[in-house]
């Protein structure tokens, strides 16, 4: 197990925070987008895009590169956020968000954005897009990595439990997926709409390598991905205790900015909160 | 007339079994239908390059997507009422959205797949999916055909679904004749009327142009086997000729073929037009044979129309 010092630690946390920043302008700038389910795994894709993964920027289509899915597609400013800081497209673009003729639609598009593998949005398609890819890196014999970003409330899909008989029935150990554990859907807690409690479990039933973790601890993220590479001929579920809107603290735990962008004075005591004076 | 029968589904595996030969970038996915869609052959030659996913449409197609985006050829096979039907969303999102590059080839069409009835008859299919852009839309007519289009659609980049029948079909085309996406043949040249048509109902048509020629009619048997991209110019030239058009189709008349055609007509040269399908309805159990009559899958139904047609050109 590779141990991070706290330089990395914290610049890997600097990071976070940049994106979280960005996902508040963006949005802003938009006046509509998820702000609430993008900060809840802004610190999951930086460790992912910052230190996890290998790829490149000005090659996006190079054989030898993990991928990284996004099934929870609505969340798609802090992915973007993470590709444009990766060096996929200017950061300045960024604000084009959701703008007609911008290539940073309102859900991931893989034939308008660089980087992004698969279009999403219609929920509980991610696993098994992820699921295909890591078939294909297993036919190739590349040591690519497919990362799947799934939502807890997405989860009430069917095609998740599709996907997950088949990423075990096949020992997809280079599929390792997340649920963004933040609890909450548009309607309500998740406890609430539709329970999808014992989680665990349930993904242990399927034939997964579970892990539970804190997915705002920079470090219980990065141990994760390690373990999980680790596990032959199984795939992993870490299952990211998050918070909803994590950083922002009107956001935090609050349904109503699933989908809803702040307006002006949100958007100033967001950012104030962020670290970033404007 | 005396035809042969061929198997569309036999020439789907002698297909894959060629191409996977050759390539192998092809992949093979199924969902516990293998020994009817024939995709076990493959499977059983080229073990490596088979996933069966189980009884999960849903998946089959998610799964095809991602196999697609990282650089393979796949073709995913099942019923075509599930095929189409139960994971039209995933299609959509995961296929044709993104333009993966996914060959849809489904078995078990229409209103022929006899006696499972209603529920397993897809008479929807080919509405469902000539919706949805950068799909392409393959009914061949014949086995000789279906082994050429699932030739043609490995070989073109981008989402396909070819419509393949359960039972043996007449054979209509000729091994050596060629056969391109997109471009329509004619397999009798006629002057008093079109008759535009895709699967096994070219046979019918065919049959039906013998009949009228009796009655001193002559029809033009146009073989649209690309339902999408339709090739309109061959349809307007024949139809410019004739004045009149009789599609057919085993398919409900409800945005299938013959609404294709009726599309590119209006708008560009409007005729006399007869549609023979299925109407607003599901079919049910019975021979395929049966059921071709009850729902007015025949010659005499064609040829019938295209008197009505004629009648109604203005001259």
């Amino acid at each position: 197990m590779t141990l991070y010092d706290d330089r990395t630690i914290q610049m890997l946390e600097a990071k976070a925070n940049i994106l979280r920043r960005h996902v508040i302008k963006m949005t802003y700038a938009a006046q509509s987008g998820h702000p609430g389910g993008s900060l809840s795994y802004a610190d999951i894709i930086t460790a992912l895009f910052f230190k996890i993964m290998r790829f490149r920027p000005q090659e996006p289509m190079w054989e030898g590169r993990d991928k990284f899915v996004l099934s929870k597609g609505h969340a798609a400013p802090v992915y973007y956020a993470a590709l444009a800081e990766a060096g996929y497209f200017p950061v300045d673009d960024l604000l084009s968000l959701r703008k007609l003729g911008s290539y940073l639609q309102g859900h991931p598009c893989r034939m308008k954005t660089p980087g992004v593998e698969i279009s999403t949005g219609s929920l509980g398609q991610g696993l098994s897009v992820a699921n295909g890819m890591g078939l294909a890196a297993k036919l190739d014999r590349r040591s690519s990595r497919i990362y799947c970003l799934l939502g807890d409330g997405e989860l009430q899909e069917g095609q998740n439990w599709e996907a997950a008989m088949l990423a075990s029935h096949y020992k997809l150990d280079n599929v390792t997926a997340f649920v963004d554990r933040n609890k909450m859907q548009i309607d309500g807690p998740t406890e609430q709409v539709m329970s999808l409690e014992p989680l665990v479990d349930k993904w242990k039933a399927f034939g997964w390598n579970v892990i539970e973790i804190n997915g705002h601890d920079m470090r219980q993220i990065l141990d994760a991905c390690e373990k999980a590479a680790g596990v032959m001929g199984r795939p992993t579920m870490i299952i990211a205790h998050t918070i909803k809107g994590k950083g922002v603290s009107f956001m935090e735990g609050a349904v109503a900015f699933h989908g809803k962008a702040p307006n002006a004075e949100e958007y100033r005591i967001a950012l104030r909160e962020l670290g970033e004076n404007i | 007339m005396k035809w042969v029968y061929t198997s569309q589904r036999k020439e789907y595996a002698n297909a894959l079994l060629d191409i996977g030969q050759k390539r192998t970038d092809v992949v093979v996915l199924d969902a516990d239908l293998s020994s009817s869609t024939r995709t076990s052959e493959f499977a059983k030659k080229f073990p490596e390059r088979f996933f069966n996913v189980g009884i999960a449409e849903q998946n089959l197609m998610g799964t095809a997507a991602g196999l697609a985006v990282s650089g393979k050829t796949v073709f995913a096979s099942t019923f075509a009422v599930f095929a189409t039907g139960r994971c039209w969303d995933q299609i959509r999102q995961s296929i044709a959205y993104p333009n993966s590059n996914v060959k849809i080839v489904a078995t078990h069409a229409g209103i022929t797949v006899g006696g499972d009835g209603a529920s397993h008859q897809a008479l929807e299919d080919i509405a469902l999916m000539r919706t949805l852009p950068n799909m392409y839309v393959i009914v061949p007519a014949d086995g000789v055909e279906a082994y050429k289009a699932v030739k043609a659609v490995a070989e073109h980049v981008g989402p396909c679904y070819v419509r393949l029948g359960r039972s043996d079909v007449p054979m209509v085309t000729a091994i050596d004749s060629p056969f391109e996406i997109g471009k329509a043949t004619i397999l009798r040249e006629g002057s008093d009327v079109s008759l535009v048509s895709c699967g096994q109902m070219v046979a019918v048509c065919l049959d039906a142009a013998e009949a009228l020629q009796e009655k001193g009619i002559s029809a033009e048997v146009v073989n649209m086997s690309t339902v999408k991209p339709l090739d309109a110019q061959t349809l307007l030239r024949s139809v410019r000729k004739t004045g009149c058009v009789v599609t057919a189709e085993e398919h409900s008349v409800r945005s299938g073929l013959g609404s294709a055609v009726a599309c590119v007509l209006a708008q560009h040269h409007p005729a006399p037009m007869k549609m023979v399908g299925t109407p607003d309805c599901f079919g049910e159990s019975g021979e395929s044979a049966e059921l071709m009559c009850r729902y007015g899958l025949t010659a005499d139904e064609v040829t019938s129309s295209a008197e009505e047609v004629i009648g109604r050109k203005i001259t």
